[in-house]
C-alpha cells in the first residue's frame, strides 16, 4: 500500500483538516466551479488557504448552518461544486433536515465537510465533539460518506469528492495525528485498503479515521505476542466495500471495529449489518458506547474511552476467545 | 415595459380561473392535499408562467431560463396546474397528483418532474436555495432572474431569516421574493399563532426593497416584477396580500381549508362557481 516508513518509531503528524485545506486548493485549481462556503470558521476548518487563493470563489455565510446547507444546494443547481464547511456538530448536526431535503433527496452535487469530529477535539468538550455525524449521513439515500485516516488521505479524499458527482459527506479531525499514507498510496471511493496483512490472520480489524493508526499499532503489539492480524482502512463508510470486508472477516473468523463515533449507526453497525447477512463471526466494537464525551486532552480521552492501541489489543484477544466457544 | 392592457389582464385572469379549476379537479382526484393556498396563489402563478418568467416549457433545462423556487412546497398543485396549462406536460396528468408512480408528488421533487427547480416541502429553506442560485448566477455573469415564492407562515422558521439576512448583505438584485400574505397557517391566523408584523419593516431593515400589492391583481403583480428588476444593489420582496381560497366564496379566508381537499359534491359547486366567475357569467358547462 506504499505507506511511509518509520510510522511506528518516528511518525510524522498532521491533522486531517490540514489535508482537507491542501486538497481544497488543489481541487480549486483543477475545477473553476469549486466554491467554498464557510460558517464563520474559515481558519479552523482550514478553508483559509482557498479563500486567499480564490477570494471570488469563497462565500462567507456567518453562523447559520441551515442557511449554509440550503445555499450550497442553490450553488450546486448552477453547476458549482460547493464545499460547505463547519464543525461536524453543526454540519451535519444542526442542518440535518436541510441536507436531507435540499441535498440528498434533491441529488445536489454538494460536499458536506464536518470538522472537529470525535472526542479528540479535546478541551472544547462534549458539545463540540461530534459522535453521531456518520450515522446521520449514512442513513440518507444518495449520500456518500468518507472518513479519511490521515492528512494525506484527507487531501486525496477531498480531490476525489470534488471529481465525484453527487452528495458527499467528508469527516475530519482537529488534532494532529500520524500520517501513514503517501501520495503513492491508492485511494478510491468505496474501495477499502488493507494496510496490515498476515499469512493466517486470527482477527480482522476494521478501522476508520485517524484511529487506523491505533489499529496498526495494535496489530504490531499483537504480532509481538505471536498473534496474526489484518488491519483494513475503511475510509469510505458508504458505500461499504462489502467484498473486502467479507473476505477479511472470513479469513480471520473474528472482527474488531474501531471508530471515534457512536457504535450505534456508525462503522460498527455498518460492518455488523454486512457480516450478519454474509459472514456471521464474533465482533467486538471499539467506539463510543452510548455516551457523550467531555473535556480533556485528546490522549486522555482516547485512552478513557478505550480507543487506544492497548484497548484494541484487548478487544482482539477477547473476540478471538469468543471464536473458540 | 408598458403596463398590462385590459385585454392582457383579462387573458391572465382567465388563465388563473383555468388553473383554479384544475386545482379543484386534481385535489378531488387525489383525495388529500391543500386547497386554500394554491387557490390563493393562482393569479400570481398565472402571471408568472404566462407573462413574467422567461422560460421554455419544451426545454425546461434551458440554461438561461429564469428560476422559480417554490419554498412552501405544499401549495405545489398551483404550480403543477400552471405548468400543465403552460405546456410542460398534459393537463390530464394533473389528475395523477399524489398517486403511486406519479411525477406529481404530494410535495415537489426536482428529480421526478422536469421544470421544478428544487425539492421542497419542509418549510423555511427555499429562500436560501434561491439566494444560492442568485449568487452563483451573478458569479457566472448571467442576466436572468431568480424568483422565490414563500408562505407567510413559514416565516416562523429561523432558516428563512438567515437567508433574508444573507441575501440583503450580498445585495442580490437578481433575486425577488414573493410572500403569499394570506394570514393563515395550519393552527389558525398567523397573527395569533406567531405574529409576523411589521413584516414589511422587517425585510426593509434587512436590506430589501419591498413592494406591497394586491395578490389577485395581475397588473399590479407584473408591474412589481418589472420594478424589482430595475432595483440595483438590493433584493426585492413582493408582499402579496391574498385571500386564501380565492375564487370560491364558501372557503375564502377560512383557515380550516388550509390542509384539506374538497369532497366530490363540494367540488361540483366550486367548479361551477369558478366557471361562472362567481355567478357573473354563464358557464359553458351548464
Amino acid at each position: 500500500m506504499k505507506l511511509k516508513e518509520n510510522i511506528f518509531t518516528k511518525p510524522e503528524t498532521a491533522a486531517t483538516r490540514d489535508g482537507f485545506g491542501t486538497g481544497l486548493v488543489e481541487a480549486g485549481e483543477r475545477d473553476v466551479n469549486v466554491v467554498a462556503l464557510s460558517a464563520d470558521l474559515t481558519e479552523s476548518t482550514r478553508v483559509e488557504a482557498f479563500k486567499k487563493k480564490f477570494p471570488e470563489r469563497f462565500v462567507e455565510v456567518g453562523v447559520a448552518e441551515q442557511n449554509l446547507a440550503a445555499l450550497a444546494s442553490g450553488f450546486a443547481a448552477y453547476g458549482k461544486v460547493p464545499f460547505m464547511t463547519s464543525y461536524a456538530s453543526f454540519n451535519p448536526g444542526r442542518n440535518n433536515e436541510q441536507i436531507r431535503t435540499t441535498i440528498s433527496l434533491n441529488q445536489a452535487n454538494v460536499k458536506v465537510c464536518g470538522m472537529h469530529a470525535g472526542v479528540s477535539v479535546g478541551p472544547d468538550g462534549a458539545t463540540h465533539q461530534a459522535l453521531e455525524d456518520i450515522a446521520l449521513m449514512r442513513v440518507q439515500p444518495n449520500m456518500t460518506v468518507i472518513n479519511p485516516c490521515d492528512a494525506e488521505e484527507a487531501r486525496k479524499a477531498t480531490l476525489a469528492a470534488a471529481a465525484f458527482v453527487g452528495p458527499v459527506y467528508l469527516r475530519f479531525g482537529r488534532e494532529k495525528t500520524a500520517v501513514m499514507t503517501t501520495s503513492e498510496t491508492p485511494f478510491e471511493i468505496g474501495k477499502a485498503n488493507v494496510l496490515w496483512k498476515s499469512e493466517a490472520p486470527a482477527v480482522a480489524i476494521f478501522a476508520t479515521g485517524s484511529l487506523v493508526y491505533n489499529a496498526l499499532s495494535a496489530a504490531k503489539i499483537l504480532e509481538g505476542k505471536g498473534i496474526q492480524a489484518s488491519v483494513v482502512n475503511i475510509h469510505t463508510i458508504k458505500p461499504l466495500d462489502r467484498e473486502a470486508i467479507v473476505r477479511e472477516a472470513h479469513a480471520a473468523g473474528a472482527v474488531v471495529t474501531v471508530e471515534e463515533h457512536q457504535i450505534a449507526g456508525g462503522l460498527g453497525s455498518a460492518i455488523a449489518e454486512v457480516l450478519a447477512a454474509e459472514c456471521p463471526v464474533p465482533i467486538e466494537f471499539i467506539g463510543m458506547h452510548d455516551e457523550f464525551g467531555q473535556s480533556g486532552t485528546p490522549d486522555e480521552l482516547i485512552k478513557h474511552y478505550k480507543m487506544d492501541a492497548e484497548s484494541i489489543v484487548a478487544a482482539a484477544e477477547k473476540v478471538m476467545q469468543r471464536k473458540k466457544i | 415595459m408598458a403596463p398590462l392592457t385590459d385585454v392582457e389582464v383579462n387573458e391572465l385572469d382567465q388563465k388563473a380561473a383555468a388553473i383554479r379549476a384544475t386545482i379543484i379537479e386534481m385535489l378531488v382526484a387525489a383525495g388529500s392535499g391543500h386547497t386554500a393556498g394554491p387557490l390563493g396563489m393562482a393569479d400570481i402563478f398565472a402571471a408568472l408562467y404566462f407573462r413574467v418568467l422567461n422560460h421554455d416549457p419544451k426545454n425546461p433545462d434551458w440554461a438561461q431560463r429564469d428560476r422559480l423556487i417554490l419554498s412552501n412546497g405544499h401549495i405545489v398543485p398551483v404550480r403543477y396546474a400552471a405548468m400543465a396549462h403552460a405546456g410542460y406536460f398534459p393537463v390530464e396528468e394533473c389528475l395523477t397528483l399524489r398517486k403511486f408512480g406519479s411525477r406529481l408528488q404530494g410535495h415537489p421533487e426536482r428529480t421526478r418532474l422536469p421544470g421544478l427547480e428544487t425539492t421542497s416541502g419542509p418549510l423555511g429553506s427555499g429562500l436560501s436555495q434561491a439566494a444560492g442560485m442568485a449568487y452563483a448566477a451573478r458569479m457566472n455573469g448571467e442576466k436572468n432572474h431568480i424568483y422565490c415564492a414563500m408562505s407567510d407562515g413559514e416565516h416562523d422558521a429561523g432558516n428563512i431569516w438567515e437567508a433574508v439576512l444573507w441575501a440583503g448583505a450580498n445585495k442580490l438584485s437578481n433575486l425577488t421574493g414573493i410572500i403569499d400574505r394570506n394570514n393563515i397557517q395550519i393552527d389558525g391566523y398567523t397573527e395569533s399563532i406567531m405574529p409576523l408584523e411589521p413584516l414589511r419593516e422587517k425585510y426593509e431593515s434587512f436590506g430589501w426593497h419591498v413592494l406591497e400589492i394586491d395578490g389577485h391583481n395581475v397588473a399590479q403583480f407584473v408591474a412589481a416584477c418589472e420594478e424589482a428588476k430595475a432595483i440595483y444593489e438590493k433584493p426585492t420582496l413582493i408582499l402579496a396580500h391574498t385571500i386564501p381560497g380565492k375564487g370560491i366564496r364558501e372557503i375564502e379566508g377560512d383557515y380550516r381549508w388550509h390542509g384539506k381537499p374538497p369532497t366530490k359534491e363540494e367540488a361540483g359547486v366550486f367548479l361551477n362557481e369558478l366557471r361562472t366567475l362567481q355567478g357573473k357569467i354563464a358557464s359553458e358547462h351548464q
